[in-house]
């Protein structure tokens, strides 16, 4: 089975943001959520560097350790996936992700959490894959479902898809890290995968 | 001319060595990369990591919160509420449970001595009996609510299953929340209702030499709180203080702190809540099964004045100046 990763090639992010904007449209990610976002370093200064960062499908995944009610759950490709109707929005996979990536939308009163979202690596949820209940509705601010699910239509996640410059990959890590090897091998250069070490404990050689 | 010459035998040769090189270098450029890294100095995660413990930058998203890119401190929280968390709450409440019933197997049930005098002292009003239960059953569902949260997972899921557990723990994490409130502001009134009595004194000192009459059978003068009491007290305006401020925090994350806040905001709530509920046994302890004649003041209001002689006979000697102490029969409560 693959083991499904996100690799950011940060030589190549522009920072164009087109990956955050096709997530959203994608899944439809109401206001206030960004399953995905870039994020630069040193902007503006000498050294400067663009990530674009999601949820990474963590190895022994510490969202899923620290969660109350153990609603999270790894599929067979790797991807680190969440059940809505377990989920109570205590925010703890939220303390634990290195990464940002849970959040929560605002319900009822003192801006309460509601249940938590997160990149899906556009694989849905526990619904039947493909089916309306997996999606989710839209209305009246309600966000239940999880978005599209590309990977059952034989897809990738489309942030990578789509990324002009191809500095984010998606796809089997060991796939996605030998492109990424070729890359440093013709350039000559590494770019840091970053992220990788505290997702996955390993990082590419090259 | 022989200059002129000389200088045009040095340009040939420089143009054969430059063509030469020109021939050479495609060749040698395929096999070795050029050496020129324009990102060399660039910001490295690892330099970055080691620096800070996080790496946040500038996102475009109007959410500030966004430009945190990385934060693996995340690692070490989860060690302490997975592991260290639960070993100090199953310690201080199993530890304390253990102790009150070897206590009670060695001590029992501490009696009036004189037995029952017929006659009673008002010890708290019905504002004050309101306000303890008020915040006591508070305290109750918030430390099941609260404990579901810590051991929930691994003792409840087994025999439940998910869906009613992940359904009882949203209730659960409703009333949490919500019950916070009424909570707090019960820990505000005692605060405010008691805090005269509160106050460290000279008798306190000889009361816990003498081991405040539960442990040996002296019987140590106190006022209307002994030391024993005070220091319940402290705990709980402390205790509670510090349970309701992390509390909060984490109940309206990024108002007042970041993740690494919350963080802490959570280790403190976990162990202030396992400390609060461990002494909470302890008083309620002593309040039902540890003592003759204890409950009552929190019941009907009214102690026995022998109770009120063997545990607290300042308080009474002030409370019979000032004619307080009444009935022939104990009065039923109002
Ligand atoms: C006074 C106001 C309080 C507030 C605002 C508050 C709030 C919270 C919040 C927001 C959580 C995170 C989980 C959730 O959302 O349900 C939590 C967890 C917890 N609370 Fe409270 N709480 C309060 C008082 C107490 C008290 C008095 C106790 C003890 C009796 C307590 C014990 C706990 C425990 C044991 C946890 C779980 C810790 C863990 O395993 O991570 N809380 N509380």
């Amino acid at each position: 089975m693959a083991r499904m990763k996100f690799l950011c090639d940060a030589d190549r992010c522009v920072e164009c943001n087109a990956c955050v904007t096709a997530c959203k449209n994608e899944h439809d990610v109401p206001w206030g959520i960004n399953r995905r976002r870039v994020v630069t370093i040193n902007d503006g200064k000498p050294g400067e560097r663009s990530v674009s960062m999601a949820c990474m499908h963590c190895t022994d995944a510490p969202c899923a350790a620290v969660c109350p009610v153990n609603c999270f759950y790894t599929t067979s490709d790797g991807v680190v996936l969440h059940s809505k109707d377990l989920c109570i929005g205590c925010g703890y996979c939220f303390y634990a992700c290195p990464f940002g990536a849970p959040q929560y939308p605002r319900v009822g009163n003192f801006g309460s959490r509601g249940k938590m979202d997160k990149c899906t690596y556009c694989a849905g949820g526990p619904e039947a894959d493909l089916t309306p209940a997996e999606y989710g509705s839209r209305e009246g601010g309600q966000f239940t479902g999880y978005g599209s699910n590309r990977l059952a239509e034989g897809k990738l996640p489309l942030c990578a898809e789509m990324c002009s410059t191809k500095s984010l990959l998606a796809g089997d890590g060991e796939i996605i890290a030998q492109i990424y090897k070729e890359r440093v091998v013709r350039r000559g250069y590494t770019s840091g995968a970053w992220g990788w070490m505290t997702a996955y404990r390993e990082t590419i050689a090259s | 001319m022989a200059t002129t010459g000389g200088a045009f035998r040095v340009f040939i040769a420089a143009l054969l060595v430059s063509l030469g090189v020109a021939f050479v270098a495609p060749a040698a450029a395929q096999q070795q990369p050029t050496q020129v890294n324009p990102t060399a100095q660039s910001v490295k995660e690892r330099e970055l990591l080691k620096e800070l413990q996080k790496i946040q930058g500038r996102s475009s998203l109007p959410d500030a919160r966004t430009a945190v890119l990385e934060q693996p401190a995340g690692r070490d929280w989860r060690q302490f509420h997975q592991v260290t968390l639960r070993w100090i709450a199953a310690i201080a409440i199993l530890g304390m449970l253990a102790v009150l019933v070897l206590f009670y197997l060695i001590r029992g049930m501490v009696k009036i001595e004189a037995g029952r005098s017929g006659r009673t002292v008002v010890r708290f009003s019905a504002f004050e009996r309101f306000v303890h239960w008020m915040t006591a059953t508070c305290f109750i569902i918030l430390a099941v609510s609260g404990l579901n949260i810590t051991f929930g997972r691994e003792l409840l899921t087994p025999i439940f299953g998910p869906e009613t557990f992940a359904a009882w723990s949203q209730w659960a994490k409703y009333a949490h929340n919500y019950l916070s409130f009424p909570f707090t502001l019960g820990v505000v009134l005692m605060f405010l209702m008691w805090l005269a009595w509160n106050f460290p004194s000279g008798v306190d000192a000889r009361w816990i030499k003498e081991g405040g009459g539960i442990v040996g059978d002296k019987h140590p003068p106190a006022r209307r709180f002994n030391a024993g009491q005070k220091v319940i007290y402290w705990v709980v305006v402390l205790g509670g203080a510090a349970a309701a401020i992390t509390g909060y925090l984490l109940m309206f994350p990024f108002y007042a702190t970041d993740v690494s806040g919350m963080q802490t905001a959570q280790m403190v709530h976990g162990i202030v809540g396992a400390l609060f509920i461990a002494i909470m046994l302890a008083h309620i302890y002593i309040g039902t099964i540890g003592m003759q004649g204890a409950f009552e003041a929190m019941g009907s209001g009214q102690v026995d004045e022998n109770w009120a002689r063997q545990h607290h006979s300042l308080w009474l000697e002030s409370e019979a100046q000032k004619g307080r102490v009444s009935g022939g029969r104990v009065a039923p409560a109002e």
